[in-house]
């Protein structure tokens, strides 16, 4: 047996490479990069990569149940747009957010309907909302694509607290994080979701509510998204809808499946999300520390993405299971 | 008796000027031609989308002029996709209703170059704004970004002053636009005449604000003693005032931007001290040259593609201290007058 000296190859999993490969970069960062380990530039590390992380969670949960939310970077800045507009053109703010956690709320609950119910696949139905959403709220209910806060609003408020020297939104993340990761491991309903996402149908053989916990996870995502929308317009003081345009969506994915949450569901955790998350934030701050111009930060990045499935891939063959029911 | 008099020599007077005057207007051939060449005519404009404050107000300034001529406006909208906007182009041309005058705001040097041959091809006159690219249109009207880059590098400049520790920081935009590679070099240019001033880090936002405020905290974090920066648009540079904001360096960093001298965008921000500077684009004198060469071409009787003209906008970096009132344009009053009508 192999008790010291290299560590057990086999019992790496995709988790564990990725985690791999952040302590290296951090520890060579670390030596390399003047002003790397100060203290502010960790905490900016972990801000940058907080909207995400959130945002990522709640794509984590409907990965896990073998789904995939392709709306939540739509439902994130459109919310928000919207909520704005609206507190712009003189709504109470109250009646206001009444308003729009009703449509978050509905946007979800229609994504797990179609999902659930209508059998339709995750991935068009979300894109299909995902567009509609976009196009609903940009065409009919907002007049531009950035919406500022009002001055003194709590939002403005929001972005400004800081307990400890650190921003707001690493608090949410945690707390978020640590919310999420109660809801897995040590809910009923968090159990069953591993069970629905590594197979439906014996789950639902059980007895388990698959349908009514699908429902309920696209409008945990949509509700998370307004969330980090929130978070979002508190630190920049406004809210750009070009952000559905961007590749967040497709970040959000990444810091999901590269921190080792497989797209054929039942596996991963809270834990996946953040090995992911510290990846990519260690990457972007060292990269613009050293000032590498955005293509090859892309270049950089869609490497490692692709360096770390393929060591997956070989360490960790497909199995028979995974091979007849195929990814999403 | 002498007033009925008098009165009656007035009303003459009056009378005969009112049968006169028109006389003199039909005399001058101007009006007509005007008309006969301008009637009916078909503008359109393709920005990169209607989403934002540039393109709302040149569409409402051109749609003004252009329906005050009895001609057609019309705007596509592809709401930042060059795919979109290609197609929006490519039916444009081929439609029944072909625009007579083509307004394009290029995503960048090449994408649009084949589709605008076209288009001349068929007969409509091309008009880039705001962004050049490498095709020969009938004509450019926007910002000479080289010139741009160099007024914003002379107000960071002089925002650091000479006591400054002369260290600068760039927000670029992205290595495709040429708004932002021109505004590079025009940046450039200045600083290596100044030698004692040094760009610290020229990390790129992607125009996306969540960005700009990121790196923008790496670079305070890792110069926390630069006494400018330049974000190369007001649309992202919201970003880099967050970071600022912060890492509390407001005014201790001077923040330079450049825009369309939006209220919103540009002079309130300067008002309440996030932007130092901000190199403002005058819209409705831009618009106003677009509507120019638009009446020019149209008149000309020259097929499409015959000449090439630039007009480019003067630009000012405006600072706090020589604001005016009417330094920025409101586009919450252009809609507003939009929808009272």
């Amino acid at each position: 047996m192999n008790t010291i000296g290299w560590p057990n190859f086999r019992s790496l999993n995709q988790e564990g490479i990725v985690f791999a490969i952040a302590v290296v970069l951090f520890v060579a960062a670390a030596i390399g990069l003047p002003g790397f380990i100060d203290a502010n530039n960790l905490v900016a590390i972990v801000r940058s990569v907080s909207v995400l992380g959130i945002l990522a969670l709640g794509m984590a949960v409907v990965i896990i149940g073998r789904g995939i939310d392709l709306s939540a970077v739509a439902i994130m800045a459109m919310s928000v747009a919207w909520y704005l507009q609206l507190l712009n053109s003189g709504t109470p703010d109250g009646l206001a957010f009444a308003y729009v956690l009703a449509g978050v709320l509905a946007v979800g609950l229609l994504n797990g309907f179609l999902v659930a119910y209508a059998d339709v696949p995750a991935i068009f139905v979300t894109l299909a909302t995902g567009s509609f959403v976009f196009g609903y709220v940009r065409s009919q209910l907002i007049t531009q694509d950035a919406v500022p806060v009002p001055q003194g609003h709590w939002v403005e408020l929001l972005g400004g607290l800081r307990f400890l020297d650190i921003p707001i939104e690493v608090f949410v993340f945690a707390g978020l994080a640590f919310l999420f990761f109660l809801f897995l491991r040590y809910t009923k309903w968090g159990r069953y979701i591993y069970f629905a996402g590594d197979n439906p149908v014996a789950a639902r053989n059980i007895g388990i509510p698959v349908r009514p916990m699908l429902v309920l996870r696209y409008v945990l995502s949509a509700f998370v998204a307004l969330i980090a929308g929130l978070l979002t317009a508190a630190s920049l003081h406004s809210i750009n809808t070009r952000v559905v345009n961007s590749t967040l969506l497709y970040d959000i994915v990444l810091v999901a499946v590269i921190g080792g949450i497989g797209l054929s569901g039942g596996r991963g955790g809270v834990r996946n999300v953040l090995v992911g998350a510290a990846l990519i934030g260690i990457l972007l701050n060292a990269m613009t520390i050293i000032d590498i111009p955005l293509l090859y930060q892309n270049l950089i990045k869609a490497a490692i993405l692709l360096g770390a499935i393929i060591v997956d891939g070989i360490i960790n063959p497909r199995d028979e299971q995974t091979a007849q029911q195929g990814d999403i | 008796m002498k007033f009925i008099r008098t009165l009656m020599a007035a009303a003459t007077a009056l009378a005969v000027t009112a049968f006169v005057a028109p006389t003199f207007a039909a005399d001058d051939p101007g009006p007509a031609a005007y008309a006969q060449a301008l009637k009916g005519k078909r503008v359109m404009l393709v920005p990169l989308a209607m989403g934002f404050d540039l393109a709302q107000g040149w569409a409402h300034y051109l749609k003004t002029e252009v329906e005050a001529w009895g001609g057609v406006f019309e705007t596509r909208d592809p709401n930042w996709v060059v795919d979109a906007g290609a197609q929006a182009i490519t039916d444009a041309i081929s439609s029944d209703t072909r625009p007579d005058v083509l307004i394009i705001h290029a995503p960048d040097l090449n994408s649009y170059s084949k589709l605008m041959k076209k288009a001349q091809a068929a007969g409509t006159y091309v008009i880039l704004v705001d962004n050049p690219a490498n095709f020969p249109a009938d004509a450019f009207v926007g910002s000479d970004w080289d010139r741009l880059g160099q007024l914003e590098a002379e107000a960071a400049i002089k925002g650091c002053g000479e006591n400054s520790s002369k260290k600068i920081g760039l927000v670029q935009g992205d290595q495709a636009n040429s708004s932002s590679l021109y505004q590079y070099a025009g940046i450039m240019k200045v600083l290596d005449k100044h030698p004692d001033f040094k760009v610290v880090a020229k990390p790129d936002s992607n125009w996306d604000a969540t960005t700009s405020r990121n790196v923008t905290t790496t670079m305070l974090q890792q110069n926390p003693d630069i006494c400018s920066i330049i974000d190369f648009w007001d649309g992202d540079a919201t970003g880099a005032s967050a970071a600022i904001r912060d890492a509390k360096l407001d005014g201790k960093v001077f923040l330079v931007t450049t825009g369309g001298g939006e209220k919103a965008a540009d002079c309130d921000k300067l008002q309440d001290g996030t932007y130092g500077a901000v190199v403002m684009t005058d819209l409705a004198r831009q618009s106003g040259d677009m509507n120019a060469i638009i009446k020019f071409l149209l008149q000309s009787g020259q097929p499409a593609g015959t000449s090439h003209t630039y007009i480019y906008t003067l630009e000012k970096a405006t600072t706090k201290a020589d604001l005016k009132p009417d330094s920025c344009w409101d586009l919450k009053a252009l809609q507003a007058e939009a929808a009272a009508k």
